[in-house]
């Protein structure tokens, strides 16, 4: 999939993968894609949940080599 | 859609209670939320200008893991309670959780209002000068103002 940029949140803990996120939103323009890198299973749900209640497309949510990969659409 | 939100009262000053507060608060204001954190008696702890100083005890926290099994007696003991700082703050580095300068910096950049209890800084002789910056000072009369119409209210 297409991204326009990256953030590996390898290593961290809730809250910060959602933080970082919404960091790297905040600087993108609409209809932009995050791809984000997490070790966190607790991510899963949240970034799901960061998706339904900020209205930002969850695109994508799986695993790649042991890690959880995430590519969600600014609105 | 009207913005939410949410009120903490947060009441603590150790290290295990700090985190909920800058925790909650941060990922509040991350989902959109209007978030106001009212710090009041060992809640100002939290503001203070360096927060290396914020610690938790051994002694009489029956709840807390341990790696091994510490009777009361040398949990008391001089020395014990700086340990089990060290040892929660490694633990904490090294599962990737954030700093609570980290979280409260994130807290104040996303518009965070923090607002140290008037009363309970005078009752414990604090002066401005050690607390953070960027922070009101008010009592409960003041904070239920917001408080009354939230979201989310929480008692820490």
């Amino acid at each position: 999939m297409n991204f326009d940029k990256e953030f590996d949140a390898s290593g961290l803990s809730c809250p910060l993968p959602i933080l970082k996120t919404k960091k790297a939103l905040a600087d993108m323009a609409s209809g932009q894609v995050l791809k984000l890198i997490a070790t966190d299973s607790g991510s899963v749900k949240d970034m799901q949940a960061f998706a339904d209640q900020t209205g930002n497309p969850l695109l994508s949510s799986s695993q790649e080599g042991g890690k959880f990969v995430f590519y969600m659409k600014k609105k | 859609m009207t913005t939410k939100r949410m009120a903490i009262i947060a009441t603590k000053g150790t290290l295990d209670m700090a985190y909920p507060p800058f925790i909650l608060a941060s990922t509040a204001a991350a989902l959109g939320y209007e978030v106001q954190v009212f710090f009041t008696f060992y809640g100002l702890q939290l503001l203070r200008k360096d927060l290396s100083s914020v610690m938790i005890s051994p002694l009489a926290n029956p709840a807390m893991p341990m790696p091994v099994p510490m009777p009361v007696v040398v949990q008391m003991l001089p020395g014990m309670e700086s340990m089990a700082t060290m040892m929660m703050k490694q633990k904490l580095k090294k599962h990737g959780v954030a700093s609570l300068q980290e979280l409260r910096d994130v807290c104040l950049e996303a518009g965070v209002k923090m607002i140290a209890c008037q009363m309970t800084v005078d009752l414990f002789e604090f002066d401005k000068s050690e607390f953070i910056d960027n922070i009101e000072y008010g009592g409960a009369t003041m904070f239920l103002g917001f408080a009354g119409d939230t979201d989310i209210c929480l008692f820490i």
